[in-house]
């Protein structure tokens, strides 16, 4: 069955769509953050050899994709709140994601190198 | 004083009125459907020549009426004013009746579908009806208590415009078919109702604004809004669709309307 066209929403709608995705995120994370933490109850030996995987290369990559998504869902939840709070969130709702992109971009180049360091010490030296 | 001006505007003129006799190429695919003849819509393609500055409309009409008279879609008035012809035209939603061919890149195929969110009956007609049931049931239309007064009901003009906004609307359902919301819960009562409560919620005369909030104070009510604004870009009236809908989620907040 030819399906319908994607609907051609603009910032509003994907900035929703980028919202739900983050959210969804950091849902999963937090719930492999409790079990890895939990873990520390059952022996902390195992909890050691669990934590050390964050070392690697991927879960270090991985570690700064969260910082992303928990970055954009908190500013965005602030547009959010402004929007519903404001009156005139949503007159100004488009400059208001833009502003939200622009501090998330800066603080994602803040985040670089504390968050990738063992990564980037491991390959590079240093 | 010589009038230079007066030649050079002529020839630009001319430059423009040579422009608008010029015939294009468009090609538009439309989705297909005819629940008797197979159970799922199709993609049909139609070659037209037309001015980049007629409408939408006149595309369509053009194919039913020199090309396939099968062609189903609803339009009234052909002036964007009675809402009938809300279709989703490049993926977005509008009235095919206020959209120039010129306005949505004619080198392209230009898709046209029915509007998101409500059974298709045929080809670009979509059922209506849960979207005017929604209507209803926000109770569109004044409410009083008391004698009927014997003149007409004053109101200042400060406190006319505080609804202008919302009376623009004429229920084309272009806003409400845009809404992820109501495409996944058709429950939701969606911007079109909202609209037309806040219509006559934030109206002095009115005194019926209690009622309409507790109506939209329900689970498919205001706070189903997750501000996408698909509804505020998609009017073809211009409403500021999501502000007027975030103003009653703030009057149900602070009880002030």
């Amino acid at each position: 069955m030819p399906a319908g066209t994607l609907y051609r929403g603009r910032e509003g709608m994907w900035s929703w769509v980028a919202h739900r995705v983050t959210g969804v995120l950091i849902f999963f994370f937090l719930f492999a953050h409790v079990l890895d933490t939990a873990l520390v109850r059952v022996s902390p030996e195992a909890y050691d050899s669990v934590i050390a995987t964050y070392k690697f290369w991927l879960v270090n990559l991985m570690e700064y994709g969260l910082v992303a998504a928990i970055l954009f869902h908190a500013l965005n939840g602030l547009r959010v709140v402004a929007v519903d709070f404001w009156a005139k969130g949503p007159k100004y709702q488009k400059q208001m994601l833009w502003t939200v992109v622009g501090i998330w971009v800066v603080l994602m180049g803040g985040a670089f190198y504390p968050v990738l360091q063992h990564t980037l010490r491991t390959w590079f030296g240093g | 004083m010589s009038t230079p001006t007066v030649e050079t505007h002529s020839a630009a003129l001319d430059a423009v009125e040579a422009g608008s006799t010029k015939l294009i190429n468009v090609t538009f695919r439309i989705r297909r459907f005819n629940p008797e003849e197979h159970p799922d819509p199709v993609w049909v393609d139609y070659q037209l020549e037309m001015d980049p500055k007629e409408r939408i409309l006149d595309a369509l009409n053009k194919i039913k009426w020199e090309q396939d008279g099968t062609l189903t879609y609803r339009r009234s008035c052909a002036h964007g004013i009675c809402g009938s012809d809300a279709m989703r035209i490049n993926g977005r939603n509008r009235l095919a009746c206020k959209t120039l061919v010129k306005d949505v890149d004619p080198a392209k195929p230009i898709t046209i579908e029915a509007i998101k969110g409500l059974a298709v009956l045929k080809d670009l007609i979509v059922d209506m009806d849960p979207f005017f049931q929604a209507y209803k049931d926000v109770m569109p239309f004044l409410i009083t208590s008391g004698n009927e007064p014997t003149r007409e009901r004053l109101q200042s003009q400060a406190d006319r415009e505080r609804f202008d906004d919302t009376t623009k609307c004429i229920l084309c359902a272009a806003c409400t078919s845009s809404c992820p919301v109501f495409w996944n819960d058709g429950q939701y009562f969606g911007p079109a109702a909202i609209v037309n409560a806040h219509r006559f919620i934030f109206d002095s005369r009115d005194e019926g604004a209690e009622q309409r909030l507790e109506v939209l104070n329900d689970r498919e009510g205001v706070w189903r809004c997750r501000t996408t604004f698909n509804c505020s870009e998609a009017c073809p009236r211009g409403i500021e669709v999501t502000k007027a809908i975030q103003e009653v989620k703030r009057a149900l907040v602070t009880r002030r309307f």
